[in-house]
């Protein structure tokens, strides 16, 4: 597997996409950094981060719109950045009125719009459109070419498909088509739609209530002189995910159900013919030399180091009992990194040629740049360095 | 047992990853064990209640798992069928419905709609007098709630619907499933957690957002994979000593001894900062040393929920 900045080599964009609670937000920020590190001008563009990265980031009081990150923040880590780092908090309610203003073809459709209930609704609280949000701002981002590399972490979804296909599904619901055809019954499409429609159309009232589909038509009307434009613009936002300067790179951790979540995502891409990079497997307990002979041997071993030197005031039996419970929790570590080595196995059988970069569990969580360069000694290094480096920690 | 379990219907939240399945179900066995006729929903089609019970996938059925416990994957376009048919009472108008072009455009392409009928189902399965055919009656249902970006996404569905709709069908009972989800007597929210810096913090504004946004009793948090604290600070340094010096197994038996004292230790610190940023009582779940979450993993964390 080649380090991270070799799969991004030429790329524009980067995607860091899985489920949720594998250190998706840490790892895209720590690929933007590793990236600018190397002379790159990059965004990183992020939803929601936990409160110390973003502090750590300087993005304290940050909108909807890139900063750069405080290069004397990152020299004080002792790191040397020839690029330029910058970072974004997404906004997704500010993203979509954006939109609404740059498509709509006058002031008066646009207020129409923003004033709409049921879009004020749907374009903050509702599911997708922060999914949606996220693929637009990129590619508004894309599009203004002010950076070399932008990192996407992408809001966590239920599943893949969800993410994938919001672009598609959002502009289906606000194109509204059908439904503003049937709602006026006496125009010539309905008379083709025919009776059969009209007839479901009653039956839908009585469930939904005729005030609700009334607002809803005129949600649709709202936009109606929008809708080309979104179809538009929705196509364009898909057409970048599927481009071959774009690479999706999957994030998963090492127990059973991220890594099946892993092959999932990464066969949904392949179907869908976009870019896939790699898989990133975080918090992997590197499997450490094998024991010779049974637990007993290293009890022993180990008895014999603290009798040799004995940790201050510690009597003998106590000694016997330190050496039994190093031995214990080292045969509990060793049948997690055992585990861990096996679903990584299957994972990397499961992707052929392409490979897994694994990233150590760390003693210490990872908030701050400090911590994050510590991820990038393995994310940017090669499979011999990663190699080394995991021997001499573990 | 957890008074959170006298409730009749309990979400299990949080962020991703953080177990609230290997927890929904450890709740579920325990109430069952105490005699409660208990039912564990799935909301994500995911099948990760009946993995750890090494059943073969339940799908939208309610099927027994042990005694007094039941277990059902709630499919969003099968509650949207059973809903209808419900309201409709004729099936073949149902059906006839649902090959219309409207309705499935509808269907498939309102924002939230299949969060709205996932939380009607779960409404009709904590019903007393079920109107569902061979509905069984329960005295607790427990949902593996959904991980959304926004926690809170799920639970506050029918609140944005009954907005949406001002009045009519859909207002009303979008209004009804928001009174049971905030009905602080019957239901009631346990917050799953990790024992890390962000968790944590995602954990503390889930709970504010739950309780000032959505309205939801918040009744505990759990934070589940705490280590045990297996050495002394004092072993800890010597065993960082030897590490340094040693070679083979001694060294990596000595590293290993000294990460999880680390770990154990910093996430001691995140639990008192958890304590301190969360007004629901804060219980620790142990980390369970064990390659897979099996149902015996799941029986063990139920012992000791409290």
């Amino acid at each position: 597997m080649p380090a991270v900045d070799e799969i991004l080599a030429g790329k524009d964009i980067c995607i860091c996409a899985g489920s949720g609670g594998v250190g998706k937000t840490t790892t895209a920020a720590a690929i933007a950094a590793g990236m600018a590190e190397r002379g790159l001008k990059v965004c990183v563009l992020t939803i929601d981060p936990a409160k110390r990265l973003a502090d750590s980031l300087g993005l304290k009081e940050l909108g909807n719109e890139a900063k750069r990150v405080d290069p004397a923040l990152i020299e004080r880590q002792g790191i040397e950045m020839k690029g330029e780092l910058w970072a974004m908090m997404l906004d997704a309610k500010a993203t979509f009125d954006e939109l609404v203003a740059r498509q709509a073809p006058d002031e008066e459709s646009r207020d129409r719009v923003l004033g709409n209930r049921i879009y004020q609704q749907i374009s903050s609280a509702l599911a997708g459109s922060q999914e949606y949000m996220a693929m637009e701002k990129l590619f508004e981002l894309h599009t203004e070419g002010r950076f070399d590399l932008l990192v996407l972490d992408t809001p966590p979804t239920r599943n893949a498909l969800d993410f994938l296909d919001a672009p598609r599904r959002l502009t289906q619901f606000i194109e509204g088509r059908s439904l503003r055809v049937f709602m006026r019954p006496t125009g010539i499409a309905a008379r083709v739609a025919g009776r059969g429609a009209t007839v479901a159309l009653g039956v839908l009232k009585r469930i939904v209530g005729f005030d609700l589909l009334a607002d809803l038509a005129e949600f649709f009307n709202a936009f109606s002189g929008m809708v080309d434009g979104f179809q538009a613009r929705a196509k364009r936002v898909n057409s970048l995910l599927s481009d071959p300067h774009t690479c999706f790179l999957v994030v998963c951790g090492p127990q059973g159900e991220p890594i099946d979540e892993a092959v999932y995502f990464h066969r949904k891409l392949v179907e869908a013919k976009l870019p896939f990079g790699g898989v990133i497997v975080n918090k992997v307990h590197y499997p450490a030399e094998r024991l010779r002979g049974d637990g007993g041997d290293l009890e022993a071993a180990l008895a014999e180091k603290f009798d040799a030197s004995p940790p201050s005031g510690v009597e003998q039996a106590a000694r016997e009992d330190l050496a039994a419970r190093v031995a214990a929790n080292f045969a509990d570590y060793q049948a997690l990194a055992e585990r861990d080595a096996r679903n990584i196995e299957h994972l990397a059988a499961e992707l052929r040629s392409k490979g897994v970069i694994r990233v150590p569990y760390l003693d210490e969580d990872v908030h701050d740049l400090g911590g994050l360069a510590e991820i990038n000694r393995y994310l940017f290094a090669s499979a011999d360095e990663r190699v080394a480096i995991a021997a001499g920690r573990a | 047992m957890p008074d959170l379990l006298d409730k009749r219907l309990v979400f299990v939240t949080g962020k991703g990853g953080v177990g609230k399945t290997t927890v929904a179900v450890a709740l579920g066995l325990r109430a069952a064990a105490a005699g409660k006729r208990t039912i564990v929903c799935e909301v994500s089609s995911q099948e990760n209640a009946s993995r750890i019970f090494d059943h073969t996938e339940v799908g939208f059925h309610e099927v027994e798992m042990e005694e007094n416990l039941w277990s059902i994957s709630i499919d969003p376009d099968e509650s949207m069928r059973e809903y209808v048919l419900l309201q409709l009472k004729v099936r073949a108008m149902r059906d006839m419905l649902f090959r219309s072009r409207i309705f499935t455009y509808l269907a498939a392409a309102t924002p939230g709609l299949k969060e709205l009928v996932t939380i009607g189902k779960i409404w009709e399965l904590a019903q007393l007098d079920r109107k569902v055919k061979r509905g069984r009656k329960y005295d607790l249902v427990i949902v593996d709630a959904p991980a959304t970006g926004h926690g809170i996404g799920f639970l506050q569905t029918p609140r944005t619907f009954a907005a949406i709709a001002r009045v009519g069908p859909i207002h009303s009972q979008a209004q009804e499933l928001d009174r049971l989800i905030t009905d602080h007597e019957h239901t009631g929210t346990a917050i799953v957690a990790l024992p890390e810096e962000m968790p944590v913090n995602e954990s503390a504004a889930l709970e504010r957002e739950l309780r000032s946004e959505v309205g939801v009793a918040v009744d505990r948090v759990y934070l589940n994979g705490l280590y045990p604290e297996r050495f002394s600070n004092a072993e800890a340094e010597r065993l960082a000593e030897i590490a340094a010096g040693e070679n083979g197994a001694v060294r990596a038996a000595a590293r290993a001894a000294v990460s999880e004292h680390r770990r154990a230790r910093s996430q001691r610190a995140q639990l008192a900062r958890l304590r301190r940023r969360v007004e629901a009582p804060v219980k620790t779940l142990p980390f369970l040393f064990e390659p897979d979450l099996d149902l015996e993993a799941a029986r063990r964390l139920a012992k000791r929920l409290h």
